[in-house]
């Protein structure tokens, strides 16, 4: 540990790297909070999965055609987006066949991936950082896009949390009171779209769905009203991508995992003792 | 004045089996009214209709004048007691306040005035003092008297109840229907019950849903009208001389 806290003081990838994991922090907690309590984890599970065709073809793009312009964050935001479109429509339109479809969307989008990862000539460490998380490679301009996708989740949740609350609670309710429901049913998966995004550049497409969910469900033990449950998530999330990259930088294993591994312990120690 | 509800030659099917057959009912403001019937008789689906969440196949309805849609903000509606996640972070409050969707701003967070009504409602409903509960933390009758407050906190003239006794204490249920009863002074309740010969003491009129739906003033809801409405054979209901179209005057 105090290899980390030394090394922090000098190396400025590890203080991207500590950046990196408290501003995600904020969108963890805030949008899992959702995530928890309106039970769609299945589907912020699909939309992450799907990430990997964006990030696949950015990466092809990028090596092959030189395109350099389009980042890899960018190519995720458009697949994460574009998979909460294709599941938020079937769902609501098409209802009995809903997690057939996340499972399709899913497994689509990593085939694409993968696909555009193999014709891309070069190394394949790429794709581990993917899937796993490399919180070690976030670049200071990665810091700037994640502040910016944090200023955009949080606005949205503060000027809509009502109605985002009240169709959570109780949808036919809020319909007849006038709120469009099926909107703001689109603009959660939105948000949970941006988050995952963020989150992937700390844990990867694959652990995303714990460090989503399970620092807001252990809130969730504790908390009475929403606002207590995101900050308490919130917080949580913080403590675990911290100790994470702390534990994991002396001994040299990979950060996302060592995480997971933290949040999961965390998850079932709190569970346990917070039975009710 | 106009009526609260007006149906005229109203049908309704469900999957292509007729649930509702030509339905002639007028409920006037300021009515207590009780629709009963078997189950799946078409009580609730009455109830949806003129929420406008289910539209009639044919002939027309009316709220206030209004199409069930137009009328919405006039109508407080109080759920079936749902089934909730038992961790689900709201109080109390937060609840009733959901009322005000409709009367708020839209955007940013609740108003002064948007809590008013909502610690108003409260305290009409005997909860002031539970405003920071965890609202999974209340009794089945406080949760249902909250899911009223959340009604009321929108201010509505019409107050539509489905089956809001379902799963509470008769001695619950007796304190229910005088707050009804209170609120009845100022607004028109129609609520739907499995449960018709304890609610007869407190409400005016009475629609019964068989294969007709009837509109009854309470004195003339005997023992017979109700074994031959749940019995099926509701002829004896259909020819009752004072039975109008517009139910009691």
């Amino acid at each position: 540990m105090t290899i980390f806290w030394d090394a922090l003081q000098t190396h400025a990838f590890l203080q991207y790297a500590l950046t990196a994991g408290l501003l995600v922090s904020i969108p963890c907690g805030v949008v899992g909070s959702f995530v928890v309590i309106r039970r769609i984890s299945y589907i912020a599970g699909g939309i992450a999965h799907s990430v990997l065709a964006g990030l696949g073809i950015v990466h092809y793009l990028r090596v092959v055609h030189g395109v350099e312009w389009l980042s890899p964050m960018g190519g995720a935001i458009i697949a994460a987006l574009l998979a909460a479109g294709i599941i938020g429509w079937v769902s609501l339109f098409l209802k009995q066949r809903e997690d057939t479809v996340i499972g399709a969307v899913w497994a689509v989008g990593m085939a694409t991936g993968i696909l555009f990862i193999s014709m891309t000539p070069g190394y394949t460490t790429d794709l581990m950082s993917y899937l796993f998380g490399n919180i070690l490679m976030v670049t200071s301009r990665d810091l700037w896009l994640i502040g910016a996708l944090d200023l955009v989740v949080l606005a949205t949740v503060a000027l809509f949390h009502k109605q985002l609350l009240a169709v959570s609670f109780d949808g036919e309710f809020a319909g007849l009171r006038g709120v469009h429901v099926q909107r703001f049913y689109f603009l959660l998966l939105g948000l949970t779209a941006l988050t995952v995004v963020l989150l992937v550049s700390v844990v990867g497409i694959i652990l995303v769905i714990a460090l989503l969910t399970l620092p807001a469900a252990m809130a969730n033990l504790f908390a009475r009203r929403l606002w207590q449950m995101m900050l308490l998530a919130t917080g949580i999330c913080a403590l675990l991508t911290t100790s994470g990259l702390a534990i994991s930088y002396g001994p040299d294993l990979p950060a996302g995992a060592v995480t997971i591994l933290l949040t999961g312990a965390a998850y079932f120690l709190v569970a346990l003792v917070r039975r009710r | 004045m106009t009526a609260a509800i007006t149906c005229r030659n109203l049908d309704f099917d469900y999957d292509g089996k007729a649930v509702l057959r030509n339905v002639n009912i007028t409920i006037p403001s300021g009515d207590f009214v009780c629709v009963v019937g078997p189950n799946g008789s078409g009580k609730t689906t009455l109830l949806k209709i003129a929420l406008g969440l289910l539209k009639p196949v044919s002939g027309s309805i009316e709220v206030f004048g209004r199409s069930p849609d137009r009328a919405r903000g006039r109508i407080g509606y109080v759920p079936q007691h749902p089934q909730l996640d038992p961790l689900f972070p709201v109080s109390v409050m937060d609840v009733v306040l959901m009322g005000r969707l409709g009367r708020s701003r839209s955007l940013g967070s609740w108003s002064a005035d948007d809590r008013r009504h909502a610690r108003q409602a409260l305290g009409e409903v005997d909860l002031a003092d539970r405003e920071g509960h965890h609202f999974a933390s209340l009794s089945g009758g406080q949760k249902q008297r909250t899911l009223i407050a959340r009604a009321l906190a929108g201010e509505p003239d019409l107050l539509l109840l489905d089956e809001p006794t379902a799963g509470l204490d008769a001695h619950i249920e007796e304190g229910f229907y005088r707050l009804l009863d209170k609120l009845n002074e100022r607004l028109t309740i129609v609520l739907v019950s499995h449960d018709l010969g304890f609610v007869s003491g407190f409400v005016r009129s009475v629609v019964c849903v068989g294969q007709d739906v009837v509109v009854h003033p309470t004195s003339e809801v005997t023992g017979q009208v109700i074994a031959d409405l749940y019995g099926g054979d509701v002829r004896l209901i259909r020819h009752d001389h004072r039975c109008s179209e517009d139910g009691h005057q």
